[in-house]
């Protein structure tokens, strides 16, 4: 029964994710991979928001399994913020990918603490 | 020359044409999450502990995406599925950048501040040197094969 909450939120955040990328980089003409960025900081902040309510004890097991494991787990990726990144290092844009790299992991560290932080005091 | 929007087909016809591509991501997001799922079954990691089974999915993920995305865009054509299917979907739903940053958050919050500076360098830098070394090996196996 656990795998059900996995795949069911999976297969929603996947498709959540490739449409957002296409809608977030429809939407400029930078070779910088917003749309990743985008999706990445906004499940971080999710799945950090369903941790402080499990801590302050309102998110049981399932809710856990659906949003984080599943929905929040393939709403963000590593692969492609990794490939992305390769991409801009050999086309030359190496300030933009310094820059990926850097906005990606303190962007998503400081979406956690709020969302945790947020979440703990919802639900307290 | 195209033809003038009066004259066009039916409105959005990009959302029919994307209805298999954003099953494929579904079908293979779901798997990808699944495979994560059982690693963390398999290598459980213990409260407060350093994360290393995240690491390892997120690593062998994007040592993936090296090779497979040499293999679509510069070795031979793809049918258009294969990579949302495989690429976005399946690695893409196998890795995960959330668990990480809420991993390294709970354990800079516990007090654990070198394990969590260490985890939030070191994931990036193992991951973009597995997405490029496995890209470069990939090329170099296979753009010998087929010139």
């Amino acid at each position: 029964m656990t795998w059900l909450y996995v795949l069911l939120g999976a297969m929603a955040g996947a498709p959540l994710r490739y449409l957002t990328d296409r809608a977030v980089q429809s939407r400029h003409d930078s070779v910088f991979p917003w749309g990743t960025l985008t999706v990445n900081v906004t499940g971080s902040l999710i799945l950090g928001l369903v941790t402080g309510a499990a801590t302050a004890g309102a998110a049981g097991q399932e809710l856990r399994l659906l949003l984080g494991t599943g929905l929040c787990g393939a709403l963000t990726t590593y692969s492609t913020f990794s490939y992305e990144t390769l991409r801009l290092t050999e086309t030359g844009a190496r300030g933009y990918a310094a820059l990926n790299v850097a906005a990606n992991t303190t962007g998503g560290l400081a979406a956690a603490f709020a969302g945790v932080a947020l979440g703990e005091t919802l639900w307290s | 020359m195209t033809a003038p929007e009066t004259e066009g087909p039916p409105a959005r016809p990009g959302m029919r044409a994307q209805a298999p591509v954003v099953a494929a991501v579904a079908l293979g997001g779901a798997a990808g999450a699944a495979a994560r799922y059982a690693a963390t079954l398999g290598w459980p990691t213990p409260a407060g502990a350093f994360p290393w089974t995240v690491l390892w999915v997120n690593v062998a993920g994007c040592a993936a995406v090296g090779v497979l995305m040499v293999i679509v865009t510069e070795v031979r054509t793809a049918h258009p599925l294969v990579r949302p299917f495989l690429g976005t979907g399946v690695l893409g739903g196998f890795t995960t950048f959330s668990t990480y940053a809420v991993d390294v958050r709970d354990l800079l919050e516990d007090g654990r501040a070198a394990a969590g500076l260490a985890c939030l360098a070191a994931t990036p830098v193992v991951a973009l040197t597995a997405v490029w070394s496995a890209a470069a090996a990939t090329r170099s196996v296979l753009t010998r094969r087929h010139p």
